[in-house]
């Protein structure tokens, strides 16, 4: 094994591929080779890092210097500069505004990028994914291992599953170890299990960054989940505009199928399970699990009814469990530690880490993985680095679209399933949008439910007709053409959608509508017949 | 052996069969959960949410129609809560349906009007957000008006599950999800075989006939015109229903009366061409079994059938009979030995049908069915029409005193009026073979096996043939697309492996029922409305003077169509007039691809 002076990290997500990451890769690669440095500096492409917004980043080893907005022009410099030379090249670091003259800022000790909670998240911009030796040398499949060496029966994996409080990550918060059971338990030859990568919540992209970042971790779990519930056959459904992501683990799972981790009678151990990735075609309500089996089957992409669930009627008909990206990505991580571990990690009832994504008026928006029942205005303030620019905080969407708006009241809520509950919120997606003080709820609301009346699938008629309904009230009273009766006729509307809509897309268009004329309906009543009293006074 | 389950609604203890939804639990204690989507036949699709229940223990409503009831379910079915929410429910959906309840085709029969009618909704809740939606005029037999649909999907279960036509799906999303057609280029440029089951299930009048009242009464307003009427055996026991009468009650001089009354010049009958038909079809069936000819032998009364086969089983082409149905035999006739005998121009002839059917709109039309040298039915009126017209000429059906069909083509048998049944035209075809083969008539008519609403039924006969000897004959019944594919699909198979069939001949009929749950019957029939009308036409074959088509005075005797017209059957001149040929058709847009059999 060569020792290197330097190791120079570029992660790699869709938004990197976009600002020409491949390019600043391949020259850099380049010029170290015709440099003869190839011996000396090692250049690893790996999963992303979380930042958002900063194009191609690069960090580079030993120093833990952080380079933001790399273009394929910047390279020469860097190399010269910097590899070369030794000199940081400031223009393009990344110091987290914090000037520290002369000294270099460890992008471990700042904003985002700041020591965090990595649970499913550990191998993401730390390994070349996409090397299946450097997965497995930082413990990769180890947890396949250990249930192949030590005879770890399925039952054991569920009860361990179910004693860790491991629970759904997707949204509902639902317990796992309870799915597999469910699943397991149900009579059957036939099973399935399908991982649920169809991240279409409006400001969540975690499960992208997980796929990006550690397909092979997906890959285990799903090995780990299959064997579990007696299914030998498991599906990604990954949303199709996630190119990089379904090309990284179409790579992962064709890797895993070349070292015998895929396919019949794996490792020797006589479990056989595969992988096939299904891509979606962007509708959010596929997302919903039965839609999400019906779109599978080739058929319009709508939800069944329930019951039968598909842990008894899923894919095919056949027993089926539906778990999302994040929730199967900690599966290694508590066949290896075990249930206590993981129960230590979180809160109450919360068991583990959460990835949130942090976006809106931040100043360094992207993704951290911390524990569970961390409080909502750390996650804001020490890696979101606060509201931009200074201004005042006047709102978080917590959860996606299908999330509540919380006032500054709320910040110091911990973020975790039963807390969340309590302050009548949901965790939802685990997304949270910042807005400062000039942010117009009424405005942002009309956005959210112009969302909800885009990917209404048109099933039922309370959803079809009533977010149609809502996007009208919403347009006329945010140009301040609306009146009071307006407003009781949204909420009218969405409760009428929460207790009769077929699925949980309609039942959950309350929360945000809700929350916003309740926590923020000053910010309505003050624009009430705005146009109207206008045109009187200028009559 | 079915497991029950006890469960409490609204404190009535009720116990039910395992699997039971909510909706079907209630009705055993006499209470209708108010719906809308649902209908009792049908697979529920759960789209409207208006049927809402609580239940202990449950945080929000479930809906009665697809919950499957459990073991000591607690459920509310009436609450301030619920009826809060199915009012909110109906206002929406009355904000997006277009209201012209007094003109619409469903006025009175609508699930839509009912109920908001029952819960007293406020019209004006909601501002209206309907948009511009044109209608779809381009089938001869059905018409949609997408301003009416409210999306609850019973039309596309029909299509799909209960016929499996697969001409109805929906397109889109959200507020613009519309149920449509191929490409949305319409009903008529898609698979729809026109059987207008979808319009009998529809529950707002987005889903009918095209009317041709207008044309019918101008051309009886017409002093130059002669018009002659038909009616299909089904007609006759359905009226009843409509006028208040017992349901299922056969009022065949009644509905004669009346159309003389309404100013038809000759009231005449389609089942004196339905007798004629078995006796075409039986000598077509005698024929192949005799001469090694292609068997199973399959019916071809059914228009919607008909078409169904040319699209999904172009391979049965040749199984299917060549004679044409009732109404298009009457057709032709009418418009040559009705001309002939009566000495009337047949140009002068408006030769009208009153069918259970939206099919016979589009058999009236086909390019083929133009033997008389004039398009053989000019116009055809569905029962809906029927009863629709009866009411504006103002004439009191209840209390009009019977009278008969003009005896030329007016007279019928038993084994006629059964061919409103599933079943009935099998029962009577086996009535005239056994007298073809034997020479003799069946000592019990009654051929119970095939009656009755099982979706595909069989009976074995042995006939003493005098020249065959004792003959074991295989036959089937299937009534509805979706029974009739399951069948044929194992006729294929039988053929594919072993050269033959099990069965010699098939019945099919594209609705479920028979014509008696014909798409042109009244909105709303069920599967139990359609079964009473059924036994209405068995209590009238029962009490028939006459119950064999080949004892028909007006079709085999010296004043018959055949000793002054046809010659016999299976004639040179019966073959002109009264078989046809079939065409295969693509199951994308149902148009013709090749013609599959010739006119002989």
């Amino acid at each position: 094994m060569s020792f290197y002076r330097m190791h120079i990290i570029i992660p790699m997500d869709e938004e990197a591929v976009e600002h020409g990451a491949i390019e600043v890769k391949r020259e850099l690669s380049e010029l170290i080779e015709k440099n003869n440095l190839k011996d000396e500096v090692k250049v690893i492409e790996t999963g992303p890092v979380g930042v958002v917004g900063k194009g191609v980043v690069m960090i580079i080893y030993p120093e833990r210097l952080y380079y933001y907005n790399v273009k394929p022009s910047d390279v020469k410099e860097i190399f010269e500069e910097h590899i070369v030379k030794g000199r940081i090249v400031k223009r393009i670091e990344h110091d987290y505004g914090e000037k520290r003259a002369g000294k270099i800022v460890d992008y471990k000790t700042v904003g985002l990028t700041r020591e965090q909670k990595r649970v499913v998240l550990d191998r993401c911009s730390i390994i070349n994914t996409l090397d299946m030796e450097e997965v497995i040398a930082k413990g990769g499949y180890s947890a396949i291992e250990k249930i192949i060496s030590e005879k770890i029966k399925p039952e054991e994996i569920i009860e361990e599953v179910k004693n860790s409080g491991l629970r759904g990550r997707g949204g509902a918060g639902f317990p796992t170890g309870l799915k597999w059971d469910f699943t397991r338990r149900t009579p059957g030859d036939e099973k399935y299990l399908i991982c649920n990568a169809d991240e279409g919540e409006p400001g969540t992209y975690k499960d992208r960054l997980i796929l990006e970042g550690d397909p092979h971790k997906l890959i285990e779990a799903m090995i780990i989940g299959g064997y579990a519930v007696g299914a030998e056959k498991g599906y990604i459904y990954i949303r199709g505009e996630y190119q990089l992501s379904i090309e990284r683990t179409q790579k992962a799972i064709d890797d895993a199928r070349k070292f015998n981790l895929l396919g019949k009678n794996i490792l020797e151990s006589g479990i056989n399970f595969d992988i096939e990735i299904k891509k979606g075609a962007g509708a959010y309500v596929c997302g919903e699990e039965t839609a999400l089996i019906e779109s599978l089957e080739g058929k319009r992409g709508q939800p069944r009814k329930k019951p039968p669930y598909p842990v008894n009627k899923g894919l095919w008909e056949k027993p089926t469990a539906v778990n999302n990206v994040e929730t199967l990505a900690n599966i290694p991580a508590i066949i290896i530690n075990g249930a206590n571990w993981f129960k230590n990690l979180g809160a109450v009832n919360s068991s583990g880490t959460k990835v949130f994504t942090i976006l809106g008026h931040v100043e360094y928006p992207g993704l951290v993985e911390v524990e569970m029942g961390t409080p909502l205005k750390d996650i804001i303030n020490i890696y979101g680095g606060g509201v931009k620019k200074g201004k005042k905080f006047k709102a978080a969407l917590i959860g996606g679209a299908a999330g509540v708006f919380l006032s500054e009241k709320l910040l110091n809520v911990s973020m975790d399933y039963e807390s969340l509950k309590e302050n009548k919120a949901v965790l939802g997606s685990g997304a949270i949008l910042v807005m400062d003080e000039d942010t117009s709820i009424p405005e942002i609301l009309f956005s959210i439910l112009k969302f909800f009346a885009h990917e209404s699938c048109g099933q039922c008629s309370p959803c079809r007709i009533g977010t149609r309904h809502l996007v009208d009230l919403i347009y006329k009273i945010k140009n301040g053409e609306g009146t009071e009766k307006d407003l009781d006729m949204m909420l009218k509307i969405v409760e009428t959608m929460k207790e009769t809509s077929f699925c949980p897309l309609g039942q959950s268009v309350i929360m945000p509508v809700k929350s916003a004329l309740t926590n923020f309906k000053e910010d309505f009543i003050k624009i009430l017949n705005k146009k109207n009293n206008e045109e009187v006074l200028n009559a | 052996m079915h497991r029950t389950v006890k469960l409490y609604i609204d404190n009535n203890e009720v116990e039910v069969p395992e699997g039971t939804t909510i909706v079907e639990a209630a009705k055993k204690i006499g209470v209708n959960i108010p719906t809308l989507c649902y209908f009792e036949d049908l697979h529920p699709t759960g789209a409207c949410g208006i049927c809402v229940v609580e239940m202990e223990g449950t945080p929000a409503p479930k809906r009665a129609c697809t919950t499957p009831v459990m073991e000591g379910m607690k459920v509310k079915t009436n609450s301030a809560k619920l009826r809060a929410m199915r009012k909110n429910v109906l206002e929406m959906i009355l904000s997006n349906h277009n209201v012209e309840c007094p003109s619409c085709y469903a006025n009175g029969k609508c699930d839509l009007q009912e109920l908001a009618n029952n819960m007293a909704v406020d019209m004006n809740a909601l501002p209206l957000i309907l948009e511009d939606k044109p209608l779809d005029i381009s089938s001869v037999s059905i018409i949609r008006e997408p301003d009416k649909c409210i999306a609850c999907g019973r039309c596309v279960v029909v299509c799909n599950e209960v016929q499996t036509v697969y001409a109805l799906a929906f397109a889109d999303r959200g507020f613009e999800v519309s149920v449509n057609t191929f490409f949305k280029e319409g009903l008529g440029n898609s698979a729809c075989v026109n059987c207008g089951q979808c319009t009998v299930v529809c529950p707002t009048g987005a889903l009918r006939e095209r009317s041709e009242i207008d044309e019918v009464w101008k051309a009886i307003l017409d002093p130059e015109k002669v018009v002659v009427v038909q009616e299909a055996p089904a007609i006759r026991v359905t009226l009843a229903e409509e006028f208040g009468m017992e349901p299922g009650l056969a009022t065949t001089g009644k509905m004669h009366a009346v159309l003389k009354k309404m100013g038809f010049d000759h009231v005449f009958d389609t089942n004196f061409s339905a007798d004629l038909t078995i006796l075409e079809e039986g000598t077509e069936l005698v024929e192949r079994v005799k001469r090694g000819g292609t068997l199973p032998l399959i019916t071809s009364c059914s228009p919607g059938w008909i078409k169904f086969m040319e699209t999904y089983f172009p391979d049965f082409a040749e199984n299917t009979s060549t004679c044409k149905s009732p109404q298009q035999m009457f057709g032709a006739l009418v418009k040559t030995y009705f001309a002939k005998m009566y000495k009337i121009d047949p140009e002068k002839i408006v030769s009208v049908s009153i069918m259970p059917c939206t099919a016979k709109k589009y058999e009236a039309r086909r390019p083929e069915m133009r033997d008389s040298g004039y398009q053989d039915v000019d116009f055809v009126l569905t029962t809906r029409e029927f009863v629709r017209m009866i009411k504006e000429s103002g004439i009191d059906f209840k209390t009009i005193p019977e009278e008969k069909a003009e005896k030329l083509m007016g007279e019928y048998t038993g084994a006629a009026t059964i061919f409103g049944a599933t079943g009935g035209v099998m029962e009577a075809a086996i009535r005239s073979a056994y007298f073809l083969l034997t020479g003799e008539n069946m000592k019990n008519l009654d051929v119970e096996a095939v009656r009755g609403m099982e979706g595909i039924k069989e009976a074995e006969l042995e006939i003493p043939a005098k020249e065959l000897g004792n003959l074991k004959v295989k036959v089937a019944v299937a009534h509805g697309l979706g029974n009739a594919r399951k069948l044929l699909d194992k006729v294929r198979k039988q053929i594919k492996e072993t050269g033959k069939s099990e069965y010699a001949f098939i019945e099919i009929m594209a609705c479920p029922g028979g014509c008696v749950g014909g798409g042109g019957q009244p909105y709303g029939s069920t599967i139990a409305m359609r079964a009473r009308r059924g036994e209405g036409l068995y209590k009238e074959d029962k009490n028939l003077p006459m119950r064999q088509s080949h004892e028909n005075p007006m079709v085999m005797g010296e004043e018959g169509v055949y000793a002054k017209f046809l010659g016999k059957p299976g004639s040179h001149k019966a073959h002109e007039l009264l078989h046809t040929c079939y065409f295969e058709r693509d199951i994308c847009k149902g148009a013709v691809v090749k013609e599959l059999t010739h006119k002989h």
